[in-house]
């Protein structure tokens, strides 16, 4: 699957990484990186970030 | 027949009621009833960023499609049956009634209405009154909003605080209003929020605590028109616009004389059943349930999180009741978890600290906000909540691990 954060709309709330950290990670300076390209068998947890994401900046593109 | 299942209430738990009865197997239909004319829209911004980032020309029409959730396709099949609310319901015979005079007959319901806020007694005067809970509020308030304009924030909760916040941002000279003895006690306890109200007094906030409004003063030339608010001591506090965060009311009209337990939401067991009815459960800001990571009292939990946690559990525990399998034991445990933005500082709580019976700094010092803080919140000895007040997020998971972990140590 695709995954998309649209930059301009995440706050750093961190949500996407506690629910789904193989593809989301918070880095030293507290800014999102992500896994662009995820493991299919990872949508579950995908779809929990972009749920409990607050800004509602994940977008899933399969 | 096509099982029907009705969710009540167009907003974030409603919403993921239908998409996760769906990520359960439902196949049935499913109309989703919702009072407000929108399509489900997230709320927190609506005291922040909602209000700063946009113009005092915003239309409702526009901040509701900035807003609103990408509802999932497995809902695209959806009824929706917007802008008129339930007004009533038969639960024995499965009858839900519209203000539009519409009924509607359902096998199994959600009920998802969550809250409106409380008012201040007195119907007049009735301009310059405002409350924030939907973008029409929001919109409302943000086309008030003239430079330094004076506003009085009755309530001085997370909610009051935000807007008082976004206000100041905005050039209003606010002051905010609260009868106890600091702001966000419940959130936070003594301690933090008498830091946060220095914190936001350094700033420029006027902060009144251990007082309430008893009344509202219209202006002399047009008894309409909000002009003063007067408080408990009987001084008077000149104002443009009153904003009223004085806490909410659960939507539960609609479901009296079906003799459910109403007082503080709905009563629901551990698994989001509403008390004593196989075909009805409830999600979100409304639902009253007992969480055994904490305690056996049932309580509400107004958080952004719990919708989505709520929603997801009540749906397999509907679905397995219309699908008729033996129904889910796991105790249902969710971690409560809550953040604000305000005057600079991001705040992020998990679990539950008003529950304390002790809190301590756990990081940072009380006098130094901007610059990192952790409070841990104890009861009995058992770490039940943390607040971090501008810490990292990639410190967040660390912290919330820690709270109220499970398996319970009984
Ligand atoms: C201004 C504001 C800021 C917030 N900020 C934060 C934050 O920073 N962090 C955080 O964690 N949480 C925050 N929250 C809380 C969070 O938004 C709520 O917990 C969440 O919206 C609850 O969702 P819900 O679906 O349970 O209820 P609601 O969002 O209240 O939705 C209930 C819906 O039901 C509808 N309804 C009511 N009665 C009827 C009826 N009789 N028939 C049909 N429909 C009906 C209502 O119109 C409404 O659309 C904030 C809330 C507000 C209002
Ligand atoms: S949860 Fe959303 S806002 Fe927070 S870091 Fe992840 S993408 Fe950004």
């Amino acid at each position: 699957m695709k995954v998309r954060v649209d930059m301009t709309m995440c706050e750093d709330h961190g949500q996407c990484a506690i629910a789904a950290p193989d593809v989301f990670r918070m880095n030293d300076e507290s800014k999102l990186e992500y896994d662009p390209n995820p493991d299919d068998s990872l949508l579950a947890e995908v779809e929990e970030a972009a749920d409990v994401c607050p800004a509602q900046a994940i977008f899933i593109e399969d | 027949m096509r099982p029907q299942v009705v969710v009540v209430g167009a907003s974030l738990a409603g919403l993921r009621a239908a998409e996760q009865l769906r990520a359960q197997g439902y196949a049935g239909d499913l109309t989703i009833v919702g009072a407000e004319k929108h399509k489900p829209y997230n709320r927190p911004p609506l005291s922040k960023e909602a209000l700063s980032g946009h113009g005092p020309d915003v239309t409702v029409e526009a901040l509701s499609a900035s807003l609103a959730f990408r509802p999932k396709s497995s809902i695209a099949d959806v009824r929706w049956q917007l802008g008129s609310p339930a007004v009533s319901s038969d639960l024995a015979e499965g009858l839900l009634s519209l203000a539009n005079g519409q009924v509607l007959a359902f096998d199994a319901l959600v009920v998802a209405t969550g809250l409106r806020p409380r008012r201040l007694l007195g119907d007049t005067p009735t301009r310059g009154r405002h409350v924030v809970r939907t973008v029409d509020d929001a919109v409302s308030l943000r086309a008030a909003l003239v430079p330094a304009v004076r506003a009085v924030v009755v309530g001085g909760g997370f909610i009051g605080c935000e807007v008082a916040s976004t206000l100041t941002s905005l050039g209003a000279r606010v002051t905010v209003v609260e009868p106890l003895p600091v702001p966000m006690l419940r959130g936070v306890g003594a301690e933090l929020g008498a830091a946060l109200r220095a914190h936001h007094e350094h700033t420029g906030l006027q902060v009144i605590t251990g007082q309430g409004v008893s009344r509202l003063i219209g202006a002399t030339e047009d008894a309409e028109q909000v002009a003063a608010v007067v408080l408990d001591d009987g001084t008077e506090l000149a104002a443009d616009l009153v904003i009223e965060s004085i806490g909410s009311h659960p939507n539960t009209e609609w479901l009296q004389g079906n003799g459910l337990d109403l007082t503080d939401g709905v009563l629901c067991d551990n698994q989001l059943r509403v008390e004593g009815r196989a075909e009805i459960v409830a999600a979100g800001d409304i639902a009253r349930f007992p969480n055994p990571r904490f305690d056996d009292i049932a309580r509400r939990v107004e958080h952004w999180n719990m919708p989505g946690e709520t929603a997801k559990r009540a749906a397999v525990t509907l679905a397995d009741h219309l699908s008729g399998h033996a129904t889910t034991t796991d105790p249902f445990t969710p971690l409560p978890a809550f953040w604000s933005d305000q005057f600079g500082l991001r705040l992020q709580s998990f679990g539950s600290p008003g529950l304390a019976d002790t809190a301590v700094v756990e990081h940072g010092a009380l006098d130094d906000l901007d610059g990192g803080l952790v409070m841990a919140y104890l009861r009995k000895d058992r770490l039940v909540g943390a607040v971090l007040v501008n810490v990292p997020a990639s410190e967040y998971r660390r912290y919330r691990d820690a709270v109220a972990p499970l398996p319970l140590a009984v």
